[in-house]
C-alpha cells in the first residue's frame, strides 16, 4: 500500500497473550509495526491497550506469543523482547524506547531540566552534554523559561511537554505513549501533540500512541482498534 | 450554511461589487466548493428585488454584473437576525447509519461490522483534515476544526452504539 508496508516491521507481535488472575486482557494479538510509522491504538477502556503496549515494550512478558525488536535492517540484529530477562528488558528500555503517560511521570522534587537529564546520566552521557541535549529539548517545546522549575509550579501541558523532552532525550527508535494529552483541553492537548509530532517526525522516531480521542488518533498514519483483548477485524495483521 | 446570507453579511462592511463579493465569498466559506458566478448575480438580484441591497448609481444601465452593490438598514436587520437566532440542532447526519443500524438488526444482519466500516470512513476523513491543517492559516484551521469535531462527535456516537448493540439488538428483537 505504501513504502512502510514493504519495509521489515521493527516490531513485530504474534499471538499475545496475557491475563491477570482471571482476567484475560489479551486474548491472541498480532500486530507489525512498521519504522517512523505513527500508530494509534483505540478501543474501550478495559479492553487491553495498555496491557499491550507494557508488552510491546518490555514492561512486562505475555504469557504467551512473541514481541521481535528489528532495529535496523541488519540481519541477526533482531532481538525477541519477549524472552529477554528483567535486566535485558529494562535496558533495552533505557536505551531504545522512550515512554510518555497520562500523568504523574516527572519526578516531584527535580526542576524541569533536571527531570530531562535523568535518562541521559542513567545511559552514560556526560553531564555537560546531558544539560545541553536538555536545554535543546525544552527550548524546541517552547518551555526555555520553564527549565527551572519544579513539575508542581508547571501547567499540565507544560508538564507533558516536559515528559515529552524527557521520553525523548535519549533519541528513542520507538515512543510509546499512553494517553498522552489526555488530562488536557482541546487546545493545549493539541499543541503538547502537534510539537511531539514534530520533533518525533523529524527524527523518524517510531510512535505508538494510545488515545480515546479520535481528533488526537486522526494525526497517526493509521490506527487499531482493541477490542476485549484482540485486534479488531478490519485492523488485523494480512496474513 | 446560508450562501446568500453570508453574501449579505460580507456586503456589510463595504459596497462591493458581485465579481468582489465572490472571491471574498470564496476566501472564507469556499474553500472546498467555490461559489458560481451565477450564483452569486441570481442572489444579488434577488436580494435587491426584497430590497436588502441596493443598486449604486446605475450608470452604466448593466446587468447585474455591472452594477456596485450596498446594503440597506432591512438587509443588516436581517443579517443581525441570521447571526443571532441560533440553529436547531441537526441530527439528520446521523439518521441513515441508525436507519442502516437498526435495519442491520433487525435482519440479523452484521451491525458491528457496519459500524466499524463507518469508524475508519470517519477516522479517515479526520486524517485528511488534520493534514490539511499543517501549515494552513487559522481560518482554515478553524473550518478544519469544526469539521473535525462534528465527526468526531458521529464517531463517539458510532462507538457507543457499537458498545450498545448487544443490548439493542435484544430490545429491537423482543418488541
Ligand atoms: N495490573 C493489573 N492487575 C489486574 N488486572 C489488570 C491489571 N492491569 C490491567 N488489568 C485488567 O486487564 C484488562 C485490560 O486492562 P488495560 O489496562 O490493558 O485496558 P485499557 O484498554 O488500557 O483501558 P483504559 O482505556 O481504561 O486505560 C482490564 O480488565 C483490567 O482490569
Ligand atoms: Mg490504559
Amino acid at each position: 500500500m505504501n513504502a512502510q508496508a514493504q519495509t521489515a516491521p521493527i516490531l513485530s507481535a504474534r499471538g499475545l497473550r496475557h491475563s491477570f488472575g482471571s482476567t484475560e486482557a489479551l486474548r491472541g494479538i498480532d500486530v507489525d509495526i512498521h519504522p517512523g510509522e505513527v500508530l494509534a491504538v483505540m478501543g474501550p477502556s478495559g479492553s487491553g491497550k495498555s496491557t499491550l503496549l507494557h508488552c510491546l515494550a518490555g514492561v512486562i512478558t505475555p504469557d504467551a506469543g512473541s514481541v521481535t525488536y528489528q532495529p535496523g535492517p541488519a540481519v541477526g540484529q533482531s532481538v525477541t523482547i519477549s524472552s529477554l530477562n528483567e535486566a535485558g528488558r529494562s535496558r533495552l528500555r533505557l536505551t531504545e524506547f522512550g515512554f510518555v503517560f497520562q500523568f504523574g511521570q516527572l519526578l516531584p522534587e527535580l526542576s524541569a531540566l533536571d527531570n530531562v537529564t535523568i535518562p541521559l546520566l542513567l545511559n552514560g552521557t556526560r553531564r555537560k552534554d546531558a544539560l545541553q541535549r536538555s536545554a535543546e529539548l525544552l527550548d524546541r517545546l517552547g518551555l526555555q523559561d520553564n527549565g527551572t522549575k519544579r513539575p508542581s509550579e508547571l501547567s499540565g501541558g507544560q508538564a507533558q511537554r516536559v515528559a515529552v523532552a524527557r521520553a525523548l532525550a535519549t533519541a528513542p527508535k520507538i515512543l510509546f505513549a499512553d494517553e498522552p494529552t489526555g488530562s488536557l483541553d482541546s487546545l493545549a492537548a493539541e499543541n503538547v501533540l502537534t510539537q511531539m509530532l514534530q520533533l518525533v517526525r523529524e527524527a523518524g522516531t517510531t510512535l505508538v500512541m494510545i488515545t480515546h480521542d479520535p481528533r488526537t488518533a486522526a494525526y497517526a498514519d493509521r490506527e487499531i482498534l482493541v477490542r476485549d483483548g484482540a485486534v479488531a477485524a478490519g485492523y488485523q495483521v494480512a496474513p | 450554511m446560508n450562501n446568500s446570507l453570508a453574501l449579505l453579511g460580507l456586503l456589510q462592511r463595504q459596497p462591493s461589487y458581485g465579481y468582489d463579493l465572490k472571491h471574498s465569498y470564496d476566501r472564507y466559506f469556499g474553500t472546498e466548493k467555490a461559489l458560481a458566478f451565477g450564483q452569486v448575480y441570481a442572489t444579488l438580484a434577488r436580494m435587491a428585488r426584497d430590497e436588502f441591497i441596493l443598486a449604486l448609481g446605475d450608470e452604466t444601465g448593466g446587468g447585474p454584473d455591472r452594477k456596485q452593490y450596498r446594503i440597506t438598514e432591512a438587509g443588516q436587520e436581517r443579517v443581525s437576525d441570521w447571526l443571532f437566532t441560533p440553529d436547531v440542532p441537526s441530527e439528520n447526519l446521523q439518521s441513515n447509519l441508525f436507519a442502516k443500524t437498526v435495519i442491520a438488526l433487525l435482519t440479523d444482519d452484521d451491525a458491528a461490522r457496519l459500524l466499524e466500516l463507518q469508524r475508519a470512513e470517519h477516522m479517515s476523513r479526520m486524517r485528511a483534515l488534520t493534514k490539511l491543517k499543517q501549515g494552513a492559516s487559522i481560518l482554515q484551521v478553524l473550518i478544519c476544526d469544526h469539521g473535525l469535531f462534528h465527526i468526531e462527535a458521529d464517531l463517539r456516537w458510532i462507538d457507543l452504539t457499537g458498545a450498545r448493540l448487544a443490548q439493542l439488538k435484544k430490545e429491537l428483537q423482543g418488541a
